[in-house]
Protein backbone atom coordinates (compact mmCIF):
# COMPACT_ATOMS: atom_id res chain seq x y z
CA UNK A 1 0.00 0.00 0.00
CA UNK A 2 1.55 2.97 -1.25
CA UNK A 3 0.46 6.43 0.27
CA UNK A 4 0.53 10.29 -0.59
CA UNK A 5 0.08 13.25 1.92
CA UNK A 6 0.28 17.33 1.26
CA UNK A 7 -0.75 19.26 4.06
CA UNK A 8 -0.97 23.32 4.18
CA UNK A 9 0.89 23.98 7.56
CA UNK A 10 -1.63 26.71 8.39
CA UNK A 11 -3.77 23.87 8.64
CA UNK A 12 -1.48 20.80 9.80
CA UNK A 13 -3.06 20.35 12.97
CA UNK A 14 -6.66 20.44 12.58
CA UNK A 15 -6.42 18.84 9.32
CA UNK A 16 -5.27 16.04 10.96
CA UNK A 17 -7.21 16.24 14.40
CA UNK A 18 -10.09 16.45 11.80
CA UNK A 19 -8.89 12.73 9.86
CA UNK A 20 -8.40 11.62 13.49
CA UNK A 21 -11.29 12.02 15.11
CA UNK A 22 -14.32 12.12 11.49
CA UNK A 23 -16.99 14.53 13.06
CA UNK A 24 -20.77 14.35 12.14
CA UNK A 25 -21.12 16.33 9.02
CA UNK A 26 -23.94 19.19 8.94
CA UNK A 27 -24.66 17.99 5.41
CA UNK A 28 -23.19 15.12 3.75
CA UNK A 29 -23.59 13.95 0.05
CA UNK A 30 -22.94 10.66 -1.98
CA UNK A 31 -22.43 10.40 -5.96
CA UNK A 32 -21.71 7.15 -7.74
CA UNK A 33 -19.24 7.66 -10.44
CA UNK A 34 -19.32 5.84 -13.74
CA UNK A 35 -16.53 4.10 -16.01
CA UNK A 36 -15.73 7.18 -18.71
CA UNK A 37 -19.50 8.59 -18.00
CA UNK A 38 -18.36 11.69 -19.44
CA UNK A 39 -21.72 13.21 -20.12
CA UNK A 40 -22.20 12.98 -16.15
CA UNK A 41 -18.88 13.51 -14.57
CA UNK A 42 -18.49 16.78 -12.67
CA UNK A 43 -21.98 16.80 -11.83
CA UNK A 44 -21.07 15.72 -7.93
CA UNK A 45 -18.54 18.76 -8.09
CA UNK A 46 -21.02 20.68 -9.22
CA UNK A 47 -23.61 20.08 -6.32
CA UNK A 48 -21.08 20.19 -3.70
CA UNK A 49 -19.85 23.86 -4.75
CA UNK A 50 -24.07 24.78 -5.20
CA UNK A 51 -24.38 23.58 -1.91
CA UNK A 52 -21.36 25.39 -0.66
CA UNK A 53 -22.39 28.81 -2.26
CA UNK A 54 -25.98 28.54 -0.47
CA UNK A 55 -24.04 28.60 2.52
CA UNK A 56 -22.41 31.75 1.73
CA UNK A 57 -19.02 30.92 1.06
CA UNK A 58 -16.60 33.11 -0.77
CA UNK A 59 -16.41 32.86 -4.70
CA UNK A 60 -12.69 32.15 -4.75
CA UNK A 61 -12.79 29.69 -2.25
CA UNK A 62 -15.87 28.04 -3.45
CA UNK A 63 -13.82 27.99 -6.82
CA UNK A 64 -10.78 26.07 -5.43
CA UNK A 65 -13.40 23.52 -3.90
CA UNK A 66 -15.09 22.71 -7.13
CA UNK A 67 -11.86 22.62 -8.87
CA UNK A 68 -10.06 20.01 -6.74
CA UNK A 69 -13.57 18.17 -6.65
CA UNK A 70 -14.16 18.08 -10.01
CA UNK A 71 -10.18 16.83 -10.90
CA UNK A 72 -10.74 13.58 -8.93
CA UNK A 73 -14.04 12.84 -9.54
CA UNK A 74 -12.60 13.47 -13.51
CA UNK A 75 -9.72 11.11 -12.53
CA UNK A 76 -12.34 8.17 -11.12
CA UNK A 77 -14.24 8.52 -14.76
CA UNK A 78 -11.22 8.05 -16.80
CA UNK A 79 -8.50 6.06 -14.79
CA UNK A 80 -10.78 3.95 -12.95
CA UNK A 81 -13.07 1.02 -13.28
CA UNK A 82 -15.68 3.27 -11.36
CA UNK A 83 -16.25 4.55 -7.58
CA UNK A 84 -17.71 6.68 -5.38
CA UNK A 85 -17.71 10.41 -4.13
CA UNK A 86 -18.58 11.10 -0.34
CA UNK A 87 -18.83 14.74 0.42
CA UNK A 88 -18.95 15.87 3.70
CA UNK A 89 -20.08 19.78 4.60
CA UNK A 90 -18.88 21.60 7.89
CA UNK A 91 -19.15 25.06 9.03
CA UNK A 92 -15.45 25.85 8.33
CA UNK A 93 -14.19 23.25 6.15
CA UNK A 94 -15.00 20.54 3.23
CA UNK A 95 -13.79 17.05 3.63
CA UNK A 96 -14.54 14.89 0.08
CA UNK A 97 -13.36 11.15 -0.38
CA UNK A 98 -13.00 9.34 -3.73
CA UNK A 99 -13.31 5.62 -3.65
CA UNK A 100 -13.12 3.20 -6.48
CA UNK A 101 -13.09 0.07 -7.19
CA UNK A 102 -9.39 -0.28 -8.69
CA UNK A 103 -6.94 -0.70 -11.11
CA UNK A 104 -4.84 1.42 -8.22
CA UNK A 105 -1.96 3.89 -8.94
CA UNK A 106 1.19 2.14 -9.81
CA UNK A 107 3.60 4.87 -8.77
CA UNK A 108 1.94 8.22 -6.64
CA UNK A 109 5.34 10.15 -6.60
CA UNK A 110 4.98 9.97 -10.44
CA UNK A 111 1.40 10.95 -11.17
CA UNK A 112 2.41 13.80 -9.35
CA UNK A 113 4.93 15.32 -11.44
CA UNK A 114 2.98 18.13 -13.54
CA UNK A 115 2.67 16.65 -17.25
CA UNK A 116 2.71 12.96 -16.47
CA UNK A 117 -0.14 11.10 -17.86
CA UNK A 118 -1.50 7.38 -18.92
CA UNK A 119 -4.48 8.99 -20.01
CA UNK A 120 -6.14 6.97 -23.51
CA UNK A 121 -6.96 8.68 -26.91
CA UNK A 122 -10.47 8.68 -25.69
CA UNK A 123 -9.47 10.35 -22.44
CA UNK A 124 -6.96 12.88 -24.33
CA UNK A 125 -9.92 13.93 -27.39
CA UNK A 126 -12.17 15.55 -24.31
CA UNK A 127 -9.57 17.36 -23.88
CA UNK A 128 -8.27 15.96 -20.21
CA UNK A 129 -4.77 13.91 -20.28
CA UNK A 130 -2.76 16.73 -19.35
CA UNK A 131 -1.25 15.43 -16.56
CA UNK A 132 -1.92 18.20 -14.53
CA UNK A 133 -5.00 16.68 -12.50
CA UNK A 134 -3.39 15.65 -9.27
CA UNK A 135 -1.18 18.74 -9.01
CA UNK A 136 -4.12 20.68 -9.25
CA UNK A 137 -6.05 19.30 -6.57
CA UNK A 138 -2.73 19.70 -4.30
CA UNK A 139 -2.51 23.45 -5.48
CA UNK A 140 -6.37 24.17 -4.53
CA UNK A 141 -6.70 21.76 -1.27
CA UNK A 142 -5.75 22.45 2.48
CA UNK A 143 -4.89 18.66 2.34
CA UNK A 144 -4.23 16.05 0.23
CA UNK A 145 -3.64 12.10 1.16
CA UNK A 146 -4.04 9.34 -1.68
CA UNK A 147 -4.13 5.54 -0.49
CA UNK A 148 -3.41 3.17 -3.94
CA UNK A 149 -2.49 -0.18 -4.46
CA UNK A 150 -1.45 -1.17 -7.76
CA UNK A 151 -4.09 -3.66 -8.40
CA UNK A 152 -6.84 -2.61 -6.29
CA UNK A 153 -7.93 -0.21 -5.24
CA UNK A 154 -7.21 4.01 -4.88
CA UNK A 155 -8.61 6.43 -2.34
CA UNK A 156 -8.34 9.85 -2.36
CA UNK A 157 -8.97 12.22 0.47
CA UNK A 158 -9.01 16.22 0.40
CA UNK A 159 -9.94 18.90 2.81
CA UNK A 160 -10.62 22.53 2.32
CA UNK A 161 -10.96 25.68 5.00
CA UNK A 162 -13.14 28.06 3.79
CA UNK A 163 -11.22 31.29 5.26
CA UNK B 1 -14.66 45.31 -23.54
CA UNK B 2 -17.73 44.00 -23.54
CA UNK B 3 -19.04 40.58 -25.52
CA UNK B 4 -20.77 42.68 -28.10
CA UNK B 5 -17.21 44.31 -28.76
CA UNK B 6 -15.79 40.76 -28.81
CA UNK B 7 -18.56 39.74 -31.30
CA UNK B 8 -17.71 42.56 -33.76
CA UNK B 9 -13.64 42.26 -33.63
CA UNK B 10 -13.77 38.41 -33.94
CA UNK B 11 -16.52 38.41 -36.53
CA UNK B 12 -18.05 36.01 -34.53
CA UNK B 13 -21.66 34.31 -34.57
CA UNK B 14 -23.82 33.91 -31.49
CA UNK B 15 -24.65 30.44 -30.92
CA UNK B 16 -26.82 31.16 -27.68
CA UNK B 17 -29.95 33.47 -26.88
CA UNK B 18 -28.84 36.85 -26.68
CA UNK B 19 -29.13 37.73 -23.09
CA UNK B 20 -26.64 40.57 -21.72
CA UNK B 21 -24.22 41.76 -24.69
CA UNK B 22 -23.24 44.76 -21.96
CA UNK B 23 -21.56 42.26 -20.02
CA UNK B 24 -18.07 43.76 -19.11
CA UNK B 25 -15.56 41.21 -19.71
CA UNK B 26 -11.81 42.26 -17.64
CA UNK B 27 -9.96 39.27 -18.74
CA UNK B 28 -9.88 35.74 -21.16
CA UNK B 29 -8.05 32.21 -21.22
CA UNK B 30 -7.12 30.37 -24.35
CA UNK B 31 -6.82 26.32 -24.32
CA UNK B 32 -7.69 23.01 -25.82
CA UNK B 33 -6.80 21.03 -22.34
CA UNK B 34 -9.34 21.37 -19.44
CA UNK B 35 -6.90 20.75 -16.99
CA UNK B 36 -5.01 23.95 -17.76
CA UNK B 37 -8.54 25.80 -18.26
CA UNK B 38 -9.09 24.99 -14.26
CA UNK B 39 -5.90 27.14 -13.42
CA UNK B 40 -8.55 30.07 -13.56
CA UNK B 41 -9.61 30.35 -10.03
CA UNK B 42 -8.48 33.38 -9.38
CA UNK B 43 -11.43 35.69 -11.12
CA UNK B 44 -14.03 35.61 -13.42
CA UNK B 45 -12.90 34.86 -17.27
CA UNK B 46 -14.21 34.84 -21.39
CA UNK B 47 -12.63 31.37 -22.34
CA UNK B 48 -11.56 30.24 -25.71
CA UNK B 49 -11.10 26.80 -27.06
CA UNK B 50 -11.47 24.33 -29.56
CA UNK B 51 -13.45 21.60 -27.34
CA UNK B 52 -16.88 21.08 -27.84
CA UNK B 53 -18.10 18.27 -25.55
CA UNK B 54 -19.95 19.43 -22.77
CA UNK B 55 -17.05 18.99 -20.37
CA UNK B 56 -16.42 22.18 -21.77
CA UNK B 57 -19.99 23.68 -20.18
CA UNK B 58 -19.33 21.35 -17.19
CA UNK B 59 -16.21 23.69 -16.37
CA UNK B 60 -18.37 27.14 -16.05
CA UNK B 61 -20.08 24.56 -13.07
CA UNK B 62 -16.72 24.62 -11.40
CA UNK B 63 -14.69 28.46 -12.61
CA UNK B 64 -16.64 31.56 -13.32
CA UNK B 65 -16.83 31.52 -17.15
CA UNK B 66 -18.36 35.20 -18.89
CA UNK B 67 -18.87 33.65 -22.12
CA UNK B 68 -17.04 30.95 -24.39
CA UNK B 69 -15.75 31.57 -28.09
CA UNK B 70 -15.11 28.43 -29.88
CA UNK B 71 -12.32 29.20 -32.20
CA UNK B 72 -11.27 27.49 -35.69
CA UNK B 73 -15.14 27.60 -37.04
CA UNK B 74 -16.06 24.92 -34.72
CA UNK B 75 -19.61 24.97 -34.23
CA UNK B 76 -20.74 22.55 -30.46
CA UNK B 77 -23.79 19.86 -30.47
CA UNK B 78 -27.16 21.75 -30.05
CA UNK B 79 -27.14 19.80 -26.36
CA UNK B 80 -24.37 21.61 -25.37
CA UNK B 81 -26.08 24.73 -26.63
CA UNK B 82 -28.99 24.04 -24.62
CA UNK B 83 -26.43 23.11 -21.37
CA UNK B 84 -25.03 26.90 -21.89
CA UNK B 85 -28.63 28.34 -22.33
CA UNK B 86 -30.14 26.87 -18.60
CA UNK B 87 -26.39 27.97 -17.45
CA UNK B 88 -27.21 31.45 -19.02
CA UNK B 89 -23.70 31.17 -20.17
CA UNK B 90 -23.19 32.54 -23.99
CA UNK B 91 -21.47 30.91 -26.53
CA UNK B 92 -19.45 32.19 -29.41
CA UNK B 93 -18.06 30.85 -32.63
CA UNK B 94 -15.54 32.73 -34.78
CA UNK B 95 -13.53 31.01 -37.78
CA UNK B 96 -10.55 32.37 -36.83
CA UNK B 97 -7.61 30.75 -35.46
CA UNK B 98 -7.35 30.63 -31.00
CA UNK B 99 -3.61 32.10 -32.27
CA UNK B 100 -5.09 35.39 -34.33
CA UNK B 101 -8.56 35.60 -31.58
CA UNK B 102 -5.90 35.93 -29.06
CA UNK B 103 -4.06 38.39 -30.31
CA UNK B 104 -6.71 40.58 -31.78
CA UNK B 105 -8.15 41.10 -28.13
CA UNK B 106 -5.08 41.29 -26.41
CA UNK B 107 -3.79 44.55 -28.92
CA UNK B 108 -7.48 45.65 -27.93
CA UNK B 109 -6.63 45.26 -24.30
CA UNK B 110 -8.60 42.43 -23.15
CA UNK B 111 -5.87 40.99 -20.68
CA UNK B 112 -5.03 37.51 -19.44
CA UNK B 113 -6.50 36.34 -16.59
CA UNK B 114 -4.73 35.37 -12.97
CA UNK B 115 -3.82 32.19 -12.89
Amino acid sequence: MAEYWNVNPDYEISAKSFLADKPEADVSLEFEIAVKDFVNAGKGSAEVKNTLKRLGVDPAILRRIAVASYEAEINVTAHSEGGKMYSYIYDDSVYIRFEDKGPGISNIEQAMVPGWSTADDLVREMGFGAGLGLPNIQKNSDLLHITSEYGSTTTLEIIIYYS
Amino acid sequence: MTLKDILTLLEAELLTAPSDLDKEVPCAFASDLISDILMCTKEPTLLLTGLTNPQVIRLSDMIDLLGIVFVRGKVPPQELIEMAEERNLMLLSTKLTMYRSSGILYNKGLRSCKI
